[in-house]
C-alpha cells in the first residue's frame, strides 16, 4: 500500500497551484462581467435594470455546483465539449458575476449622490462622471468587501473536482483514495486553503478599518 | 445540432426527488437551529469568560471561515471515523454543516453584539443584574434584531451549500440529481429541473425568514427604525 509521503505531498501542493489559476482566471472574467452588470443594475433604462436585477438574483439563489453542471452538460448539448478546466473557469466566472455585481452596486450607490449633481453640473457626460468622479470613490470603498469575497471564490473553486478538474480538493481525495491517511490529507489541504485565504481576511479587514478610520465622521 | 428536450424520464422520478427536497430543507433546517444555538453559546462564552475563550472561539470561527466547506466535510467523513467516530454520510453532512454555519453566525451576532451601545450594559449593571442577566435579557435579543438580515443571508447560502453534501453520497437534492442523471441519461433536463427547485427552495427561505425576523423582533426592529430616524435628523 501507498503511504502518505513526500511525492504525495508535492501532488498536492501542485495542485494548489491550480486553485490559484483558476482563482485568478475566475476573479478576472467574473469581475469584467460583473462591472458591465453593476452598471446595468443602475443603468436609467428599466429593461436593462430588470434584467440585471433578475440574473444576480437567480445566480445568487442556485448552488455553484448547479451552475457548474448546468455550464458543463449544458453546452455539450450543443455540441461543444468543454474541457473541465473551462466549465470550471467558466461556471465560476458567472457565479462570481453575480456576487460582485452586487458588492460593486452598493459601493457605487454609497457614494454621496451629491458627487453627481456636482459632476453633472460641470457639464460632465454619463461616461465621464463614472470615470473621473464616482469609480476611483466606489473602488477605494468597494476594496474590503471585494477581497472578502475572494476568500470565498478560493474555497469554492474546491467544487469544480466533481468534473474531473484536479485542483487542490480534488488531489487530496485522489491521494486519500490510495493511501487511506485521511487526516494527515486532508490537514495538509486544509492548511494550505488557509494559509491562501486566513491572510486575505486579515488584509479585508485591515482595509475596513483604513476605510472606517478616513471617513470624516 | 437540434436537441430533443425530454423531462418525462426526469418527471417519473418524482418520488426520489421529493425525498431529495425533504432531506434538503431538513439538514439545512437542522444545521440552521444548531448552528445558531451554537452561535449563540460562543459569542455568550465570548463575552462571559476571559481571553482564553474568546481565543478559542476566534481560533475555531477564523479555521472554519477559512477552508472549503468541503474540505470540512471529508474531515468528518473520512477523518473521524480514524479516531472512533463513524456517523452515517448524513450524520457527517448534519455535523459539518452544524459547524460551518455556527463559526459564520458566531462572526455576525458578535458584530450585533459589539453594536450594543455600552450604556445599554451600563444601565443594566446598574439595576444589579449580573453579567450573564444583562447578555441574556439586554443585549442578545437587540443583537439578533439588528443583525437578522446577514443572519438570513448566511442562512441562505448554507441552504445552497448543503448541495455540496452529494459529494459523500449523501441523497439530498443534488445527490438526487446525480443517480437520476446515471438512470435517465438526461443530464441536463435532469439539472434544470433540480435548479428550479433549489431557486425555489431558496427564494421561499429568504421570504419566511423575513417574515419570521418581522414576527420575532417586530418592537425591536421599529426601535431601530426610530433609531436610525434619530441619527439621520
Amino acid at each position: 500500500m501507498v503511504t502518505f509521503g513526500w511525492p504525495e505531498a508535492l501532488f498536492i501542493f501542485r495542485a494548489a497551484g491550480w486553485t490559484l489559476l483558476l482563482t485568478a482566471i475566475a476573479f478576472l472574467i467574473g469581475g469584467l462581467m460583473g462591472g458591465v452588470l453593476a452598471i446595468l443594475r443602475l443603468s436609467r433604462i428599466k429593461l436593462l435594470r430588470r434584467f440585471a436585477a433578475g440574473y444576480i438574483l437567480v445566480i445568487q439563489s442556485i448552488p455553484v455546483l448547479m451552475v457548474l453542471f448546468m455550464s458543463y452538460y449544458g453546452l455539450s448539448l450543443f455540441g461543444i465539449e468543454l474541457p473541465p478546466f473551462l466549465a470550471a473557469s467558466a461556471s465560476l466566472a458567472i457565479y462570481v458575476s453575480a456576487y460582485l455585481a452586487e458588492i460593486w452596486r452598493g459601493s457605487i450607490e454609497s457614494v454621496p449622490f451629491q458627487q453627481w449633481e456636482a459632476s453633472a453640473s460641470l457639464a460632465h457626460s454619463p461616461a465621464q462622471t463614472y470615470r473621473y468622479v464616482i469609480l476611483p470613490q466606489a473602488i477605494r470603498i468597494s476594496l474590503p468587501p471585494t477581497v472578502g469575497f475572494l476568500v470565498q471564490l478560493v474555497k469554492n473553486t474546491s467544487i469544480v473536482s466533481v468534473v474531473g478538474f484536479v485542483e487542490l480538493s480534488r488531489a487530496g481525495q485522489l491521494v486519500n483514495n490510495a493511501t487511506f491517511q485521511p487526516f494527515q490529507i486532508f490537514t495538509l489541504v486544509a492548511a494550505i486553503y488557509f494559509a491562501i485565504c486566513f491572510p486575505l481576511s486579515r488584509l479585508s479587514r485591515h482595509l475596513e478599518k483604513v476605510m472606517n478610520a478616513s471617513r470624516p465622521h | 445540432m437540434r436537441y430533443q428536450f425530454q423531462f418525462e424520464a426526469v418527471f417519473a422520478e418524482a418520488d426520489r426527488i421529493l425525498n431529495g427536497v425533504l432531506l434538503t430543507i431538513g439538514l439545512s433546517f437542522g444545521a440552521i437551529v444548531l448552528g445558531l444555538a451554537l452561535a449563540v453559546l460562543l459569542v455568550a462564552a465570548k463575552s462571559l469568560f476571559g481571553r482564553w475563550v474568546g481565543m478559542l472561539v476566534d481560533a475555531y470561527v477564523e479555521l472554519m471561515r477559512n477552508t472549503p466547506f468541503l474540505v470540512q466535510l471529508f474531515m468528518m467523513f473520512f477523518g473521524l471515523p480514524l479516531i472512533g467516530i463513524r456517523m452515517s454520510g448524513t450524520e457527517a453532512a448534519l455535523l459539518a454543516m452544524t459547524l460551518n454555519l455556527g463559526a459564520y453566525a458566531t462572526e455576525i451576532i458578535r458584530a450585533g453584539v459589539d453594536s450594543i451601545h455600552r450604556s445599554q450594559i451600563e444601565a443594566g449593571l446598574s439595576l444589579a443584574m449580573t453579567k450573564r442577566q444583562v447578555f441574556q435579557y439586554v443585549v442578545l435579543m437587540p443583537a439578533l434584531a439588528r443583525v437578522w438580515p446577514a443572519l438570513s443571508s448566511q442562512f441562505v447560502l448554507m441552504l445552497l451549500a448543503s448541495s455540496i453534501c452529494s459529494f459523500i453520497s449523501v441523497p439530498e437534492l443534488s445527490g438526487t440529481a446525480a443517480i437520476i442523471e446515471q438512470n435517465t441519461f438526461r443530464s441536463f433536463e435532469t439539472y434544470i429541473v433540480v435548479t428550479l427547485i433549489y431557486l425555489a427552495l431558496a427564494l421561499s427561505l429568504k421570504v419566511s425568514l423575513l417574515w419570521l425576523g418581522r414576527r420575532i423582533f417586530p418592537r425591536l426592529s421599529s426601535l431601530d427604525r426610530l433609531d436610525a430616524k434619530a441619527e439621520a435628523a
